[in-house]
């Protein structure tokens, strides 16, 4: 790949009339002059986020309760969702092009792909860690199988399914970066933008902004953690 | 297009581009055929290889050390987070426009990409290791060297191969990009669509793919066979036809 030499980049650089960003610096000023700039970008970026890990959550929690009753299914689950997992992002991007094209749709799926072992994983360890004790005492007290899991199982494996969530949510973030080679737009998209190739306050900018979104959801999470097991807090 | 891959379509493509050279989409340039390819994936192996064992070599005694003095839980589960956040292609990105670009900042990017996996992995790995075991050998005379040496490097073994499991994937996965670094790995084709067009591209992804899942299948294998017969025998419930990644692991990617 031909990369052009730093000083034949510096031409033609939106903004470049200044003298800091013509000479490939850390310009502060220019930050805030072109700030409006990733707006498109970072609410491409959320949506490359939030849609697959949705996506993903939902597909998990279908097949953790599937393998919940069905035990022996764990294996093969975890087998194939491990395959995807492993495949990298950028060869999956190219993978799915014949079928969905270049687009939002490849690289969500993508994604979403990727989601799918952390998650089920996590529900998984969390209904399972739940004490044999507790679901005999669900069981004797006259609840069918359907409320044991939905009301005893399920909200006790909550911090483990929402550890899960945090993991693929800010793995989904960093990956979504590399959306841009499925056509998928994103802060990536902008890290490796035409002329601004490189120019090193573009990338400080959109690679914060990643960042900065990953410890965002994270926290958010964390919040929606904390709403839902007030017991944990009571003991704490 | 070869008649007898014709109904795989762009697939049956990338592979008839996998195995023959043809002229480029913009003309002018061969590309293609194994020979071109055996030499991307041997870049894109060397860069790898390298980067794990620098990587490993750096991590793995320092959070031996840690995970025995008991120190660092801090310093584990923030490199895992942090590890987490930052997107690939934003560190490479940043390195390149700071530093430069070629090999040696290719290489430092991935060891950074390679690290927080493990050390995470190494310090819970010896930090699980039962405490009794540990009282037990240094009721027995044993220097805190021979401690981590014979009883909780051995035992936490199964965790370091997950953890250098996770970083080769993540290495071999990320070295795809490194093209935009001017280092010529299998991501090429990937990555200058102008010359390969998408049957390239498709076609080094098929070989990245499958390069990623052997690297996956092998490290899971090996973690298998370092496994101490001790720790096999105590949990037998938890053996598997395939070793996949646990939580722990996950947690740390």
């Amino acid at each position: 790949m031909n990369v052009l030499p730093l000083a034949q980049l510096q031409i033609n650089k939106p903004g470049g009339s200044d003298a800091c960003a013509a000479s490939n610096g850390f310009c502060p000023g220019w930050i805030v002059e072109n700030l409006d700039r990733y707006w498109t970008p970072l609410l491409e970026h959320i949506y490359l986020t939030l849609v697959p890990v949705a996506i993903g959550f939902a597909i998990s929690m279908g097949l953790a309760i599937l393998a919940h009753r069905r035990r022996w299914l764990t294996g093969p689950i975890t087998g194939v969702t491990g395959v995807f997992f492993a495949i990298p992002s950028v060869s999956a991007f190219f993978l799915l092009q014949p079928i969905t094209g270049l687009g939002y749709t490849t690289a969500i799926v993508a994604l979403v792909s990727y989601t799918l072992l952390i998650i089920f994983r996590n529900i998984t360890d969390g209904l399972r860690n739940v004490p044999a004790e507790t679901r005999d005492a669900a069981l004797g007290q006259g609840l069918t199988e359907r409320q044991v899991l939905f009301k005893v199982e399920l909200p006790m494996a909550v911090p483990e399914i929402l550890a899960g969530l945090r993991i693929a949510t800010s793995t989904t973030v960093g990956l979504a970066a590399l959306a841009v080679f499925a056509g998928g737009g994103g802060l990536g998209a902008e890290i490796l933008r035409g002329n601004d190739k490189f120019f090193k306050s573009n990338v400080i900018v959109a690679g914060g902004l990643a960042v900065l979104l990953a410890a965002v959801l994270d926290l958010l999470i964390l919040a929606l953690q904390r709403w839902m097991t007030p017991w944990r807090r009571a003991r704490a | 297009m070869t008649g007898t891959l014709a109904f795989l379509g762009d697939f049956g493509d990338a592979i008839d581009f996998i195995l023959h050279e043809r002229d480029s989409v913009s003309g002018g340039v061969r590309i293609g055929g194994i020979g071109e390819l055996a030499g991307l994936a041997q870049t894109h192996m060397i860069v790898s290889v390298a980067a794990l064992a620098i990587a490993a070599a750096l991590a793995i005694p320092l959070a031996l050390w840690l995970g025995h003095l008991g120190r660092g839980d801090f310093l584990a589960t923030a490199t895992s987070n942090v590890g987490r956040a930052v997107p690939s292609l934003a560190l490479l990105a940043f390195f390149i426009s700071f530093i430069g670009l070629g090999y040696t900042n290719v290489i430092a990017v991935l060891v950074l990409l390679a690290i927080p996996p493990l050390i995470t992995n190494t310090y819970v790995g010896v930090r699980q290791v039962d405490r009794d075991t540990v009282d037990a050998a240094r009721g027995q005379g044993m220097t805190g060297i021979e401690i981590v040496r014979k009883v909780e490097l051995p035992l936490a073994l199964p965790a370091i191969f997950g953890g250098l499991r996770t970083s080769a994937v993540n290495v071999v996965a990320t070295a795809t990009i490194a093209p935009i670094a001017n280092v010529q790995t299998l991501g090429e084709p990937i990555i200058t669509p102008q010359t390969y067009g998408l049957v390239g591209g498709l076609g080094a992804a098929i070989i990245v793919a499958l390069i990623t899942l052997l690297v996956d299948f092998a490290f899971a294998r090996t973690q298998r066979a370092v496994t101490p017969a001790g720790l096999k025998l105590a949990h037998p419930a938890r053996r598997r036809l395939f070793t996949l990644p646990t939580r722990r692991r996950l947690e740390s990617r």
